[in-house]
């Protein structure tokens, strides 16, 4: 198949599931006894948190396997991973304050959750920095990959830490709604819509990569004809 | 052993700059107490509020501290290329990072027993009631601070914006330490019984652990070309 | 085979070298001819995008190539504050060098430094604190010397230090290969030329046989 084609493919799917779980959000999910129509954020709120991890956990592996193999691919996913993710944890942020303020009548609160995940965006933060400031071209992969696995691996030791801080110290906790019981139908409806995010989140990297790897060949072909760069 | 030959050369080589000017020993005390100096404005604190405060400001002066040393340390190293020197010994990579953690470990120490003695007399708060396990708090929270400090202070050395690019890179990673160290240190401090913070000092003996492995594996990519 | 690139700037291409003990190697060429990447991808510092640097028919980044082999360029790879004994004890703990006393005097006496040896290497002039550095990179005998333009910024007393010891080395059955501008310099020291242009060998062979058409492209840019 074709990669015109696979992308296509890949974009009709996506368009299709996001399609059905926002329906799904809307029509299919009932109403929340307390929150009301407010509440529906929450399964957005939700499904980007947990693409916004298994991104990172993405640009961990793709970290190792650049140290590893020091196979431009590898490093290729991980800096895909950061960008997209780094978006999709944005969207967590933000949607988060949309939800708590009509609710709650706080825009925020430093419960375990919204904690963690502000971590984390300053780890994607922090990633894509790194990535945009090192001096010299060829040492990027190896030093972000550096601070992929050390991010990586320092997030369940925030986990951890967070939470017993949190219950040493306990706040208002928004999106009690997980633990507090869902009714089936919004279960459904939430994993639906966690699969519609990891499909888009997934043509996004995979169109991400693609222009990494376009660049890598426009740079080999300008090695080969002689084009020194200040002749651009 | 020849490991343990590199790593004291090493150590023993940083310590040595440092002694010549000691710069970076005089910017980490005075910042580390200017911090110190600059929250008596914010609280101004009686004695019942010190307790509640002191842990989270002494904590917040150390890791300011500490990014001063770290950006330090491999500043020294980058005037003539001295990582490449190294690179050149075919030293273990891993060793020169023991070597500089150790250093900067050490440094850090001195400026916070500084910065720790300052607050105690502006404060009028005394640490020695407990001692022993603020100590210890201590100890195990800067050792994983410096763990994963001199890791990023080696790795931010190679980028544009290199003394701002530090904190971001540590910061955020250094949050369970901080967290633990905070914790830990206000409940040390209350006289409560140590099984109460237990769990905070087994978590920052893990990081520490865990992160100086990680860093000693990992360093070998920081040097290569 | 080895290529490296700078992103898009090829920095050398398809380089093929291979050099034997006692050998004496002049790399010449103009600026951004690649002298300096060769250079340093011989001594391990660099790794080649494209290909392998071998060393006995091993890859060279192994200690016992490492060992084997010393670098010195215009970074002396010294510490300021520290003296220059200081500065040569480390390098020897370093290369875990036995005896390293005798070597350190043995050094310390080769290059003209003994009164020197308690100076902190800040306070020394750029001349003599590329003595030192040279000083350095003899002190663990290495078989195999790799040098990037030793010529420049020394003062004539260390010039003639040098010339004297590179002219021993290869009867000694060590090799040298340095770059510099000198072509004359260079010529009266060694026997076989490499000479490099953006990023690509042009000749490799006895000095003495080098072609007339090279010398021209080389020899007319006299840069100091």
């Amino acid at each position: 198949m074709s990669k015109t084609l696979s992308f296509n493919a890949h974009l009709l799917v996506t368009l299709v599931w996001v399609v059905v779980a926002l329906g799904m959000v809307f029509l299919y999910a009932p109403q929340e006894a307390t929150m009301g129509e407010v509440q529906r954020i929450f399964y957005i709120h939700v499904s980007s948190a947990w693409t916004a991890f298994v991104a990172y956990f993405l640009v961990f592996l793709g970290s190792v396997g650049y140290l590893w193999k020091h196979s431009p691919e590898a490093d290729d996913l991980a800096q895909a991973a950061g960008e997209v993710g780094f978006v999709f944890c944005s969207a967590v942020l933000v949607t988060g304050p949309l939800w708590a303020k009509p609710v709650w009548g706080i825009w925020w609160t430093w419960d375990a959750r919204l904690t963690l995940t502000f971590v984390l965006w300053l780890l994607f933060v922090s990633y894509l920095m790194l990535r945009s400031y090192v001096s010299s071209p060829g040492r990027t992969g190896a030093l972000a990959a550096i601070v992929g696995i050390i991010g990586f691996v320092d997030v369940p030791i925030d986990y951890m830490a967070i939470r017993w801080w949190r219950t040493q110290h306990p706040q208002p906790v928004i999106a009690g709604g997980e633990s507090s019981g869902l009714d089936p139908r919004m279960w459904v409806t939430l994993l639906v819509t966690w699969g519609a995010f990891l499909c888009l989140f997934s043509y996004l990297l995979r169109q991400r990569m693609w222009l990494a790897e376009a660049r890598r060949e426009l740079s080999a072909l300008r090695r080969a004809l002689g084009i020194r760069p200040s002749e651009d | 052993m020849r490991s343990l030959t590199i790593i004291s050369a090493i150590f023993v080589k940083d310590l040595r700059v440092e002694w010549r000017n000691r710069e970076t020993l005089a910017a980490m005390c005075v910042f580390g107490l200017l911090v110190v100096f600059l929250f008596n404005f914010a609280f101004a604190p009686g004695r019942e509020e010190s307790l509640r405060l002191l842990p989270g400001l002494l904590w917040v002066s150390f890791a300011f501290a500490g990014i001063i040393c770290f950006n330090r340390s491999f500043a020294v190293e980058r005037e003539n290329a001295c990582l490449e020197g190294m690179a050149l010994a075919a030293v273990d990579p891993g060793l020169i990072f023991v070597g500089k953690m150790l250093a900067n470990l050490l440094f850090l120490g001195i400026a916070e027993c500084v910065i720790v003695f300052a607050a105690s007399l502006w404060y009028d708060f005394s640490f020695l009631p407990s001692l022993k396990w603020f100590a210890l708090i201590t100890f195990l929270c800067t050792t994983g601070y410096v763990a994963v400090g001199t890791m990023f202070g080696a790795v931010a050395a190679n980028t544009h914006m290199r003394e701002v690019m530090l904190p971001v890179l540590q910061f955020p990673v250094a949050v369970p330490v901080l967290i633990a160290g905070i914790e830990a240190s206000t409940g040390a401090l209350k006289g409560d019984p140590p099984a109460t913070y237990l769990g905070w000092i087994k978590l920052a003996a893990g990081f520490a652990v865990i992160f100086t492995v990680l860093s000693y594996l990992l360093f070998e990519y920081v040097l290569e070309e | 085979m080895v290529s490296k690139y700078f992103g898009d700037l090829a920095a050398l291409s398809g380089a093929h070298l291979r050099i034997e003990p006692g050998e004496a190697i002049l790399l010449y060429g103009p600026n951004g001819a690649g002298k300096t990447t060769l250079l340093r991808l011989l001594a391990s510092l660099d790794r080649p995008s494209e290909g392998r640097v071998l060393f006995g028919g091993k890859d060279i980044h192994r200690q016992a190539a490492k060992a084997a082999i010393g670098f010195a360029s215009h970074a002396t790879f010294l510490y300021g504050d520290l003296t220059v004994r200081e500065n040569l004890k480390f390098f020897g703990r370093l290369f875990a060098l036995p005896r390293l006393e005798n070597r350190i005097a043995a050094a310390l006496e080769l290059f003209r430094l003994d009164d020197r040896a308690r100076t902190p290497v800040y306070k020394l002039s750029r001349g003599m604190q590329q003595r030192v550095s040279l000083a350095r990179v003899f002190l663990h005998e290495p078989q195999f010397l790799l040098l990037d333009e030793p010529f420049t910024g020394l003062d004539a007393a260390t010039v003639a230090i040098l010339e004297t010891l590179l002219r021993q080395l290869p009867v000694e059955g060590k090799s040298v290969v340095f770059s510099t501008h000198d072509f004359e310099r260079g010529a009266a020291l060694a026997r076989r030329l490499v000479a490099l242009e953006s990023g690509r060998i042009r000749y490799d062979g006895p000095l003495a046989l080098v072609p007339r058409n090279l010398l021209p492209v080389t020899a007319e840019k006299p840069e100091s």
